[in-house]
């Protein structure tokens, strides 16, 4: 990856899967949707996943962004997976902290935190 | 979506379909308006993210059960001190009220519900109008907010 329509970069390291957004903006229904259906098939069939999520090119996410992220959250914890975000500009992790998801998720700030706290 | 004859530079009226190319023109014309005002970075974030939400909240709730065509009707009008944003569907109207807090422990794994919120944390003022169809915002310049608490 990428393949020629995705909208992910996909890294694979040792048990870890590495995804990063392909556009800088993430506010397209459409587009929300496909990135949707791709983490899902990245996580379907795993048992135990870890999946990191990188924001490093994010500059702008809607909520219907934010709500695609907690439907991969609950797969992650019905498939008793780890789930991690890093990078993330601090204009988006304001609205992290104002809808109270940064509770909700495990937030690092780089991705080589957000590796070692894989367990 | 077609600007009326009236528009001045900082003011638009636009008719927008459910394209993302319109939308993201409308948007463009919208924080062009700002940055001609010198708007920070941060305020045009905000702006930007108030116009998104507003906009999904009336193609996807607002225009439900009407043609796929059917275009929402955007104002807005940018002054060295204010950005005043309306966004006006054709639907039946909602009630704010409705909206189950999104925050509380009970609600933070549900995915919908959000748009509202975030629009109310980053503009001074919003109000549904009318039936309900119809959200007026408004967002001040910082340095305008500052000197109102003094």
């Amino acid at each position: 990856m990428p393949t020629g329509s995705s909208r992910l970069r996909v890294k694979q390291e040792q048990a870890i899967t590495q995804v990063e957004f392909v556009d800088r903006n993430i506010l397209d229904e459409a587009n929300i949707q496909q990135i949707g259906d791709e983490i899902s098939a990245l996580i379907d069939g795993s048992t135990m996943p870890k999946l990191l999520i990188n924001f490093a090119n994010v500059d702008h996410l809607s909520s219907a962004a934010l709500g695609t992220l907690i439907t991969i959250n609950n797969k992650m914890k019905g498939r008793k997976g780890q789930l991690r975000l890093a990078n993330i500009d601090p204009q988006i992790y304001e609205v992290f902290k104002i809808t109270k998801l940064d509770k909700l998720f495990s937030i690092h700030q780089s991705t080589e935190a957000a590796l070692a706290s894989f367990t | 979506m077609q600007p009326t004859p009236s528009s001045s530079p900082d003011a638009a009226v636009l008719l927008i379909p459910n394209q993302r190319e319109e939308i993201e023109r409308a948007e463009s014309l919208l924080l062009a308006a700002m940055e001609r005002q010198a708007y920070p970075d941060a305020a045009r974030f905000a702006v930007r993210l108030a116009l998104e939400e507003s906009l999904v909240n009336a193609f996807r709730h607002g225009h439900k059960g009407l043609p796929g065509d059917t275009p929402a009707r955007v104002e807005f009008a940018v002054t060295p001190s204010t950005v005043e944003l309306a966004v006006e569907d054709q639907g039946p109207g909602f009630t704010p009220g409705d909206v189950p807090d999104p925050t509380l422990d009970e609600n933070l794994e549900r995915p919908t519900g959000r748009g509202l919120l975030l629009m109310r944390a980053y503009m001074a003022r919003v109000e549904y109008v009318g039936r309900g169809n119809r959200v007026e915002m408004t967002y001040k310049r910082p340095a305008a907010r500052g000197q109102e608490q003094v």
